[in-house]
């Protein structure tokens, strides 16, 4: 009985802290993830296509690393590189469609 | 062996290349005709000068409310600071008119022009700006007020007459051309929207609250006051204020991309008649 409950308190008390140590982010991980956003970021600009959502996430994740908050920060770099992305896809994929939609 | 490859596909790709470029070659005169007769069988009812009034040449409603508004003009009071910073001389003694045609009055409807020696696109705001510093004085901002008011006058100065945009034989400015009318029909911004989504597609609808203008004879307005901003801007304002709209980071006031729309949309309005200062809702 003794036996069972330690395994079970060994099993809760690892998932708590696998838990604990897969999602609180360090500031390496959170600059890594600002790091993708911007070179996403500049890719967009290189297009003359930035989404003012992605400046604005890219903004939130540097002000989230200021304050210490290095999960959030990595949240909101990893939405800014996706924005950016989808602005660059945007970009190139118009740069063949536009023609489609003038006017005959 | 490898000599002979790269050889030929030198000749491949100096073949191409062309064909490449022309892909988006255009025809000012046939992409005129076909965006006149666009609008004209689209709306039949609307006389095609009054497409210059933008959204109360769609709707009767608005159409009341702005002959209402304009018994007291809201831009009055820019073409009035217009006028008096226009006959102002610079600290050199010279004018804004000894940088224009005719002393810059009634001159509007030839803007925008493709300067030969830039090999660029110069709208009115640029010209301008240039004339302030050929003459020693520091630019003005391209969004508002002091350029609002200055171009509010100029326009004013030509109400009636025939927009005059004209494509030089030059192909740098077929390319400007063909960049403006590009740019004006490219989604953009997260909201995945282009110019034309909005002023060819959807003309007369409601976005929100607006009824939304028709492309055709959009730049005879310019500079517009708005209700909006509570105040008057330019055209580099208007197309800022689109792109931040659609979600999309704006470019800088007057960019080429800006000026070769601007050079594409007021083309297309040859034959219309300048209506700015505009009022807006």
């Amino acid at each position: 009985m003794r036996t069972r409950t330690l395994i079970r308190l060994a099993v809760i008390a690892s998932i708590a802290g696998f838990t604990t140590a897969s999602l609180a982010a360090t500031a390496d991980e959170a600059k890594s993830a600002i790091e993708k956003a911007e070179t996403a970021d500049k890719q967009a600009a290189a297009l003359k296509n930035q989404w003012t959502t992605a400046e604005k996430a890219l903004k939130n994740a540097k002000a989230a690393v200021a304050a210490g908050k290095f999960d959030d920060a990595v949240k909101q770099a990893q939405e800014a590189e996706a924005l950016s992305n989808a602005s660059a896809a945007q970009a190139k994929e118009q740069d063949k469609l536009w023609p489609e939609a003038v006017v005959r | 062996m490898l000599r002979k490859i790269l050889i030929a596909a030198a000749l491949v790709a100096g073949a191409v290349q062309p064909l490449l470029a022309a892909e988006h070659a255009s025809d000012p005169k046939a992409d005129f005709k076909a965006f006149r007769d666009y609008f004209t069988k689209r709306f039949p009812k609307v006389a095609l000068d009054d497409f210059v009034n933008g959204p109360y040449s769609m709707d009767e409603g608005l159409r009341k409310q702005w002959k209402a508004i304009d018994e007291f003009p809201p831009y009055e009071f820019a073409v009035e600071k217009g006028k008096e910073m226009f006959a102002t001389p610079f600290k050199n003694g010279k004018t804004y008119g000894d940088c224009f045609p005719n002393k810059g009055i009634g001159v509007r409807q030839t803007y925008p022009r493709f300067d030969e020696k830039s090999g660029q696109v110069v709208t009115l705001d640029v010209a301008l700006n240039a004339c302030r510093e050929a003459n020693g004085e520091k630019p003005f901002d391209y969004s508002k007020d002091d350029m609002a008011a200055l171009t509010a006058y100029m326009a004013f100065t030509s109400r009636g007459k025939a927009m005059d945009i004209k494509i030089p034989d030059d192909p740098r400015a077929l390319a400007a051309y063909t960049k403006g009318k590009e740019y004006f029909y490219t989604r953009r911004g997260q909201l995945n929207f282009s110019c034309a989504s909005c002023h060819v597609q959807n003309p007369g609808n409601h976005i929100r609250t607006e009824v939304l203008a028709p492309a055709l004879g959009i730049m005879n307005a310019m500079p517009i006051y708005r209700s909006a901003w509570g105040g008057m801007g330019t055209t580099s304002r208007r197309l800022r204020s689109c792109n931040s709209q659609v979600r999309g980071v704006p470019l800088k006031a007057e960019s080429e991309e800006y000026r070769d729309v601007e050079y594409y949309l007021s083309y297309m309005a040859n034959g219309l008649p300048i209506s700015g200062p505009g009022a807006r809702p």
